[in-house]
């Protein structure tokens, strides 16, 4: 497990190495993969989550489930770094033979379900942590949410069944960067009060800043604490196109992208 | 007679007290079966409320972690409803990591028939044959769905299982059905054929029946519409005559009709033919189904005037 100081200098190595994907492959979703970025560093460094690289589907894993496929590009690089696959895979996204597409799908290991159709996480993932509770593991199931996707209504038919049987071994993490494609949330329409909205349900609530480490780790982490009764959702509250000034506050920032000059000018100033 | 869901759910039922394996869930459906499923398997039993999608995420979710799952509900709407599910988390999803899960459809065709057309499944065989990797099988008989039910705790697959709403007889003459082969002749002859699936089976026989006086009326049942052996179909239905076939479901949007017809295009073989189904319209009239299959020229008297045509 890593220290705070090493956690946090993982994160700027994954917000570079998801910059450098995206300038090589520009049909990847950065905006949204770089509202992420801290939580998945949290969650695969920082000790919350159990996982062999060596042997992606071990029984004794806890399950990740990314419900939100094209702003989890964040995850290619850790995935790599952490030895599910080859690094030499971050150089050729989305060319003939290659691993890793625009938006991801369990062909690469690491990644447990289809994603690319939005709305599909938390009903899986429920279905996942009834399986384990009915095998008596104590292994967890988290998701990692937009809050965009909240708006199928099928994520709300898992967050009912979640909450009535009770899966306690459920996390749900909300990247809350409050800001679906084509506008923000609250012009399109408002989720708030969105942990009212889970706890209505029978969830717990916690609401962290999603890009402050120190605050992820201990909400992540209680959701694995024992003689939890009901599942967990975890709003992170994040900024979509985080530490890129051309899309931060863009309201169309989902389908803008960085192109590769401006790429290599914020790595070497954020490298600096 | 005993109804097709009862006799699978039971013999699921039966087999579930040797396995831990199974799960049953029901988009709040029942039967009288699944009163003793329930009664006995509480813990492997649950109603996710009406709420397909999530029956189909749940199943999904369950089937990741290595059970065999049911997922039961009205056909329309286990079928349709979640289509997007079955695509996503079972079709697509199976490519990767093989999932065992059986969708029960209850209610084929129109088996649902005063309730009107919001209960009529015309529709299924189309949409669910788009979808690769999921088997799908269609059963005229008890007999077929109690082997139904063997196959999904003996194999493992995504599977869409159109169960009709009726009682329905134990066999229609044909012996232990072949999956593998995929249809079986429960009528010999040596003039035209009858090809015909689920309820219809019996309409065919029937028509068969009333034109035995004229013409030797070969019936061919197809229970499975994902796969079929093509050289024994060919060899089956090319003894002489035409070819009708007959379908619960729209005529002409990718059912039974396509399937014949990509097997016979798959080995050259030319046969006057006929297809025949519900037209392209939905059915707001009122009636049961004897009258509908009637008004919409799909009763055993217009199957039996049309094959004598051929």
């Amino acid at each position: 497990m890593m220290n705070a100081t090493e956690l946090e200098s993982k994160a700027r190595w994954v917000w570079r190495e998801t910059l450098k994907l995206h300038a090589l492959c520009q049909e990847t979703r950065i905006a949204s993969s770089l509202s992420c970025a801290e939580i998945l560093v949290a969650l695969y460094y920082g000790g919350v989550l159990r996982f062999d690289p060596k042997e992606p589907l071990w029984e004794g894993r806890d399950r990740f489930v990314i419900s939100k496929g094209h702003g989890s590009i964040s995850f290619y690089p850790i995935l790599a770094d952490l030895g599910f696959f080859d690094p030499a895979e971050l150089q050729r996204p989305g060319l003939p033979g290659a691993l890793l597409k625009a938006i991801p799908d369990p062909h690469i290991p690491g990644y447990e379900t289809v994603n690319g159709s939005l709305g599909h996480g938390i009903g899986v993932a429920a279905g996942m942590a009834l399986g384990l509770k009915a095998k008596k593991s104590g292994s967890a199931v988290f998701v990692l949410a937009g809050d965009g996707e909240l708006y199928e209504g099928a994520m709300w038919e898992g967050v009912m069944f979640a909450g009535h049987q009770r899966l306690s071994n459920l996390c749900v993490i909300v990247d809350n960067n409050r800001q679906c494609m084509l506008d923000y949330c609250r012009n399109v329409l408002d989720l708030s009060p969105l942990g009212a909205k889970f706890e209505a349900f029978g969830w717990e609530a916690l609401e962290v800043d999603g890009h402050d480490l120190g605050a992820l780790l201990p909400a992540l982490e209680s959701a694995k604490r024992l003689g939890r009764k009901k599942p967990l959702v975890i709003i992170a509250n994040t900024i979509k196109g985080r530490g890129v000034p051309n899309l931060e506050g863009q309201p169309l920032c989902h389908i803008f992208n960085v192109k590769a000059d401006d790429v290599a000018k914020l790595v070497r100033e954020e490298s600096r | 007679m005993n109804t097709m869901r009862d006799v699978f759910i039971s013999a699921l039922c039966d087999r579930m007290a040797d396995t831990d394996s199974v799960f049953f869930l029901s988009a709040d459906l029942g039967a009288p079966a699944l009163d003793r499923l329930r009664q006995q398997h509480p813990e492997r039993f649950i109603n996710v409320g009406i709420a397909e999608q999530s029956c189909i995420n749940t199943a999904t979710g369950l089937a990741l972690e290595g059970f065999n799952t049911y997922a039961y509900g009205i056909a329309p709407f286990i079928s349709m409803r979640c289509l997007e599910q079955c695509r996503v988390n079972l079709a697509l999803t199976n490519v990767v990591r093989p999932l065992n899960v059986t969708m029960l459809s209850l209610g084929s065709g129109l088996s649902y028939d005063i309730s009107g057309p919001s209960h009529h499944c015309l529709e299924d065989i189309s949409l669910m044959r788009t979808l690769p990797g999921i088997e799908i099988y269609s059963p005229s008989t008890l007999g077929q769905a109690r082997a139904l039910c063997a196959r999904t705790l003996e194999t493992s697959a995504p599977r869409y299982i159109r169960l009709d709403g009726k009682p329905c007889p134990e066999t229609l003459g044909g012996g232990a059905p072949d999956f593998d082969k995929g249809f079986e002749v429960v009528r010999e002859g040596t003039g035209p054929t009858i090809v015909a699936t689920g309820y219809m089976v019996r309409t065919a026989l029937a028509a068969a029946e009333l034109l035995k006086n004229d013409v030797s009326v070969r019936v061919v049942d197809v229970f499975r519409l994902d796969h079929l052996d093509d050289d024994a179909f060919c060899d089956a239905v090319s003894g002489g005559g035409g070819l009708l076939t007959l379908e619960e479901a729209f005529v002409g949007c990718g059912g039974l009709d396509a399937f014949v017809n990509q097997s016979l295009a798959a080995k050259g073989l030319r046969l006057t033919l006929r297809h025949m189904g519900m037209p392209r319209s939905y059915e707001y009239s009122n009636g049961d189904r004897h009258h509908l299959h009637k008004a919409n020229g799909i009763d055993a008297d217009s199957i039996a005037q049309a094959v004598s045509s051929l």
